[in-house]
């Protein structure tokens, strides 16, 4: 026990290091968001979300210790028990859960309410490493495929039941870890230009151009290349089901979706459409940290983000406070120490000596990566509004505990890396 | 095998962070213009309410308008140094309200303190002249403007309806998404029929605003500021002088004046007393006034040519006599014993023709018409005879209009009934009837049941000899509109029109020498016409009835008067009836004596 407890040594401070500072300049940015220079308030005052996140960071702490006592061996052995209870928990929330602005996340414990879905993230991670790291896995089986993809979509459908899709996408990201581990990229490459064509479908009005893109590189292909009939017809096949591809979207928009779904459609896939309508809150975000400048307006002294006119602005949309109070400096900053962090977890997962923790690590990764693109690209226009948190910034209890979990699981197995049998 | 896929994972994260952070030093160094957006500005966005369309009545005279009212809005963060005895003075509200208003502004679920407020609503003209050069004196508040309706006589409301806040309850229905909670939308009459025509569009205006709330200008030289549309302008049929003559004459009574142009279906005149002054559900007071208009005994937000469900009483008469030629079970000159001993009758007559039956309203013959009619001995059991005559019968009936709504351009108009051989298995539940059961529909009592506007329609069928158009109150939409296609119809009846001339001679002869010669006949034209006196739960009296159309060639216009509890048609109806005609052709009365019956008799 006093073994496994100690290993102040191993635990890698520089992550640590990273969590602190980002922790503590998103507790200070969300008090700053919700600051009110008349009410002449304190950031301990828990009546603000600033005092509450205070509590939420004394009870990670908490966790945190926790997570390092406990025997490292824990996680792996169990990671299928949680999953099957997390599965349960989420069939359960949409019908004794409560509802919080549209989605019906959260379930009530006394005055506070935790949402499940965002422990799931972890507990996915774990269930996905475990099977990854299993004896006699290999990634080139179809039936280990099939399975991989089952225990990340049963939690996103259900999510989806909560209509919480933007954490039900979070779940996407374990593509990158199933990269990583050897899935071709085929799938990856698929997915994603069936995503672009849905998105140029609705961007791009008139279809044909579309097609005749389409056609335009297949001559060239055609032309530049080896022209066996195989290559040839393989092309041209692959060109109509493209072009088959645009025309039933274009038939589902245009045709099947009422007009105002279509419009918070096209909303969605372009930040630039309407921006004086359905996405108000792009352009008042694009303000808000557009307004910062270089060097920020200072600390409290943003007006953009405390008028209203920035919705969520102490959680989604914390980053627009920022921007405008820190200027491109504090964002070049939050950017910057984001990437270093991301790096330096594939630099852990890449020095574990079992497929266990890596997939593990690739996961946490993964994970803060999606939260992390998509969350700063939707408030500077880059990427439609999805409502994810920025990790370790936005305000939440069962965020940010979910994130510390995730992140300190990975040092505590990091930190053990030595005393595993090699399966890799 | 998966080398180098570390290196490219690294990459694109590296990447996407450069991406950020260039696309940031884009927005906030090198694009200024969301620091000059900023830096205290903000903006403002401002909606601009449509005209609602306006309404005109056949000679192009102006019925509704708007006319401008003002909402108080607020910003409470914007609420500097607040003098609330001197804010209660100039409003003109008490203290207790001004708490009031405050608190319930404060629960509505969409409160913010950063944005625009509803505070008090609809000051009218005078109200806002005596705010207008006090609001300076308080930050915050703004003004937001916006049109009522207004009417320029305080005529017709039961057809015009009204126009209030969207209910909860609509709001959720509302599939469109055009409505927003605040919004005014018609909710009776034609502004709810045509609500879609006369809302017109919103505008929406974008203005930047600097610390203090003063306005800059507009966002981006206006790029995505939308103009309002105006409403559509309805163009009725109604003649406002016709109308408010008609209201005048039902004053004090209950019922209802329908007057038709035959050979369009426009609806010249649709007066149902007691009514009410529509300007009383405008503006600020709307909740109080529709609270006491709403719960008045008399019901004068009932509209009764729509709504009010009578038996047809002897004018039925007519109907059955064209369906007995059409079915060949008489011929014109068939004379009927006046037999009092099944039936009762009136006047002195014995043996008339069916000319002189419909005259003078002749019962006995009624009924012996319509059992020849309904027993034909086509089978030997004398009810399943029955069976197949009432199922005849019902045809030619429903072909007048009768027993289905006629889809006239209002809501809520009912259906009134004439019984089918279904109806009455239902009513005997199923035991067996037959003629001796039901005869009372010979003359126009028992199972039936009319509405006014159908009567009405009845006459045009009559004056057109045997069609009609649904009859309507609006002609057209817009300046140029055309006639609305669904109006250009002609329904024609199952009766050869060869037939409607025995209808109209009877018709005139009830107003040259019968029931109605004392009060309906015109000198300077030939009315056609026929009295009702419908039956009424005693003590109440009957209720009087007179339908007509005149002149007899080239009718312009049909009518019918309902007047409720007032006795034998050929007194207050019959008046009213006559009244109206000689109004619409001739601009007013040459009797008024007739004029002062009518007004000053209480009919009882």
């Amino acid at each position: 026990m006093s073994r496994e407890a100690d290993i102040s040594g191993k635990l890698d401070w520089v992550s640590v290091l990273l969590y602190v500072a980002m922790v503590g300049l998103g507790w200070l940015n969300i008090f700053a968001a919700v600051y009110d220079e008349t009410a002449n308030q304190s950031i301990f005052d828990l009546s603000l979300n600033s005092g509450r996140q205070l509590m939420f960071i004394a009870a990670a702490v908490v966790i945190i210790l926790a997570i390092i006592i406990i025997d490292m061996r824990f996680y792996e052995a169990f990671a299928y028990i949680f999953y099957a209870i997390i599965l349960v928990v989420l069939v359960m929330v949409p019908l004794i859960g409560k509802e919080v602005g549209g989605n019906k996340s959260w379930i009530g414990v006394g005055s506070f309410g935790v949402q499940p879905s965002e422990f799931a993230k972890f507990i996915t991670a774990l269930a996905v490493a475990k099977f990854i790291g299993s004896v006699g896995f290999r990634m080139d089986s179809l039936r280990n495929q099939a399975v991989l993809f089952a225990m990340i979509l049963f939690p996103l459908a259900l999510i989806l039941l909560q209509k919480d899709f933007g954490t039900a996408i979070v779940f996407l990201s374990f593509l990158v870890v199933f990269y990583r581990e050897g899935m071709s990229p085929f799938i990856l490459i698929v997915g994603i230009s069936m995503a672009a064509l849905a998105i140029l479908t609705l961007i791009v009005k008139n279809q044909w151009y579309l097609h005749g893109i389409i056609g335009a590189v297949v001559v060239v292909l055609i032309f530049f290349g080896k022209r066996t009939v195989k290559r040839i017809t393989t092309l041209i096949f692959g060109a109509l089901i493209l072009i088959l591809t645009i025309e039933s979207f274009d038939y589902v928009i245009n045709n099947v979706l009422p007009e105002r779904h279509k419009k918070r459609l096209e909303a969605l896939v372009n930040p630039n459409f309407d921006p004086m309508g359905i996405n108000w809150n792009v352009t008042q975000s694009k303000i808000a940290i557009g307004s910062g400048g270089f060097s920020g307006k200072g600390f409290l002294k943003g007006t953009q983000t405390k008028f209203d006119f920035v919705p969520e602005q102490s959680t989604d949309f914390i980053f627009c406070t920022i921007g405008e109070e820190h200027g491109w400096i504090g964002t070049l900053l939050v950017v910057t120490v984001f990437v270093f962090f991301l790096q330096r977890i594939i630099f852990i997962a890449e020095r574990q000596k079992n497929r266990f923790a890596r997939a593990y690590g690739y996961s946490v990764a993964s994970i803060f990566f999606f939260h992390f693109a998509v969350n700063i690209g939707m408030t500077i226009g880059l990427f439609p509004v999805i409502g994810i948190p920025l990790p370790f910034f936005s305000y939440g209890g069962s965020a940010l505990w979910s994130f510390t979990v995730l992140l300190f699981i990975l040092l505590k197995l990091d930190a053990h890396r030595s005393q595993v049998l090699q399966r890799i | 095998m998966n080398e180098g896929r570390r290196e490219i994972v690294q990459l694109v994260f590296a990447l996407v962070g450069i991406i950020f952070i260039v696309k940031l030093f884009f927005v906030q160094v090198l694009d200024n213009r969301y620091a000059e957006l900023a830096d205290g500005n903000a903006i403002l966005r401002e909606v601009e309410y449509p005209f609602r369309g306006l309404i005109y009545d056949r000679n192009n005279k102006l019925i509704v308008y708007n006319t401008p009212e003002f909402d108080i809005q607020v910003i409470i963060k914007d609420v500097k140094n607040f003098d609330s005895a001197r804010f209660c003075a100039v409003f003109e509200i008490s203290r207790e309200e001004l708490r009031a208003r405050f608190k319930e502004m404060k629960a509505r679920k969409e409160y913010s303190p950063f944005k625009p407020t509803l505070f008090l609503n609809q000051l009218s003209n005078i109200d806002f002249a005596r705010v207008q050069d006090h609001l300076d004196e308080f930050p915050g508040f703004y003004i937001q403007a916006r049109t009522t309706r207004a009417y320029q006589s305080p005529t017709l409301a039961n057809a015009l309806g009204y126009v209030s806040e969207i209910s909860k309850e609509n709001l959720a229905r509302d599939a469109s998404g055009i409505y927003k909670q605040g919004d005014y939308v018609g909710q009776s009459g034609i502004e709810s029929f045509y609500e879609e025509q006369l809302r017109g569009k919103r505008g929406v205006r974008f203005k930047l605003r600097n610390v203090k709330g003063i306005e800059k200008g507009s966002f981006k030289n206006g790029e995505y500021d939308t103009l309002s549309t105006p409403g559509a302008n309805l163009y009725t049929g109604i003649d406002i002088d016709l109308q408010q003559y008609g209201e005048f004459l039902m004053k004090g009574k209950a019922g209802s004046i329908v007057a038709i142009e035959p050979a369009s279906g426009e609806i010249l005149s649709l007066v149902s007393g007691p009514s009410y002054d529509p300007s009383l559900l405008t503006g600020r007071n709307y909740s109080s006034n529709f609270k006491l208009i709403s719960n008045d005994t008399l019901k004068p937000l009932f509209n009764r040519p729509l709504m009010a469900q009578y038996r047809p009483g002897s004018i039925f008469k007519i109907a059955q006599a064209m369906t007995a030629l059409q079915e060949k079970v008489i011929t014109p000159d068939t004379r009927i014993r006046c037999d009092r001993t099944i039936i009762n009758c009136h006047g002195a007559h014995t043996n008339e023709d069916l000319r002189g039956a419909i005259a003078n309203s002749c019962n006995p013959y009624f009924h012996n018409v319509l059992r020849r009619m309904l027993n034909k001995g086509i089978v030997n059991d004398p009810f399943e005879d029955t069976r197949i005559g009432l199922e005849e019968w019902n045809k030619h009936i429903v072909s007048f209009g009768f027993g289905k709504r006629l889809g006239i351009d209002l809501p809520n108009e009912k259906d009134g009934l004439i019984p089918t051989p279904a109806y009455y298995d239902r009513a005997y539940r199923n035991r067996p009837w037959k003629f001796s059961n039901i005869y009372s529909i010979a003359i126009g009592e028992g199972e039936n049941l009319v509405v006014p506007i159908q009567m009405a329609n009845f006459a045009a069928t009559i004056a057109n000899r045997g069609y009609y158009y649904t009859p309507h109150l609006v002609k057209a939409i817009g300046e140029n509109g055309k006639p609305l296609p669904q109006y250009l119809e002609r329904h024609y009846t199952t009766i050869d029109s060869s037939y409607f001339v025995i209808a109209v001679d009877a018709m005139q002869k009830v107003v040259e020498e019968g029931t109605g010669q004392y009060r309906a006949r015109l000198a300077d034209v030939i009315v056609c016409g026929k009295t009702g006196t419908v039956q009424n739960a005693p003590p109440l009296f009957d209720h009087s009835v007179f339908i007509a159309f005149a002149p007899r060639d080239n009718p312009k216009i049909a009518i019918s008067v309902y007047v409720e509890d007032a006795g034998q048609g050929a007194r207050a109806a019959a008046s009213i009836a006559s009244l109206m005609i000689e109004k619409y052709l001739f601009g007013g009365t040459k009797r008024p004596h007739i004029e002062q019956y009518v007004l000053n008799n209480k009919f009882e």
